[in-house]
């Protein structure tokens, strides 16, 4: 039988690469006896679907902007090299 | 300069930082690496119509925030990085791997108010993890890369980046339960 901490080792396994049959098959055992680590699992899965979200909200923080120094800098830059120039 | 440099700049330069800033955490080190991505985007205007400008550069942008991502890491001690997946879980477990402290239930939000709360915390925890944590974590969660994509662009095993992960969401986990 697993304990809590090698399920919860699986269940973040689980979200990287499919578990062999072996190994799902004893973290199905020990979720169906353990709250915990049930409740554990699901809020992996919530927090790995709220991160799509995070990330549209923090792409559209239209107040977060590069500076004017650093687009003048980046302006700059960009004019002093030719098209096709390596670096 | 090439055209369609300073269009490029203007149209998506901001968006391009934002980026840069959610995954390196520090406005220099964006600011540089915008900088490199247009760089490279007017000296090889590889770009192809199909795909929108956006999504190019956001292209480009990736890979230098890989490349200093990776300058990072080598940076860490490897004692940090070398760790059995047991390490610093010790606060987690018990020594008989029980929970030191079970995990709470927690309220779904339901509301958009709610739900605008639980980002706010999200966020915050995010910035809370170390960088090296946060960033292979967002590879993996956010940007959906492979394992094995992620340990070539990082340069490190797949039981360190299994162990990251694994670290990542315990501690983001417990971050939010404090929280939320």
């Amino acid at each position: 039988m697993l304990s809590c901490k090698q399920s919860s080792q699986l269940v973040s396994k689980s979200l990287d690469r499919p578990l062999t049959w072996r190994e799902r098959f004893a973290v199905r055992l020990h979720l169906l006896i353990c709250v915990y680590c049930r409740r554990y699992a699901s809020q992996l899965r919530w927090i790995r679907k709220q991160l799509a979200a995070l990330q549209k909200d923090t792409l559209a923080q239209t107040d977060v902007t590069l500076s004017i120094e650093a687009k003048e800098r980046i302006a700059r830059q960009m004019a002093s090299i030719k098209p096709d120039s390596q670096p | 300069m090439n055209n369609h440099g300073h269009e490029w700049l203007t149209e998506h330069g901001d968006y391009l930082y934002r980026f840069a800033l959610s995954r390196l955490r520090d406005p220099h080190l964006a600011e540089d690496v915008v900088q490199e991505t247009m760089l490279a985007a007017i000296k090889n205007p590889s770009f192809e119509a199909q795909s929108s400008a956006r999504t190019w550069l956001t292209g480009i942008l990736k890979h230098k925030i890989i490349d200093v991502m990776r300058r990072h890491m080598r940076e860490i001690p490897a004692s940090e990085l070398m760790v059995e997946a047991d390490a610093s879980m010790d606060d987690f477990f018990d020594e008989s791997g029980h929970w030191a402290e079970q995990p709470l239930a927690w309220d779904i939000p339901h509301q958009a108010l709610e739900q605008k709360q639980f980002l706010q915390i999200l966020q915050q925890c995010l910035s809370r993890l170390p960088t090296a944590l946060a960033t292979i974590f967002s590879m993996r969660d956010i940007d959906e890369m492979e394992n094995e994509e992620i340990c070539k662009a990082l340069n490190i095993t797949t039981t360190n980046a299994w162990v990251m992960l694994y670290r990542a969401r315990m501690g983001l986990r417990k971050c939010i339960e404090l929280n939320w």
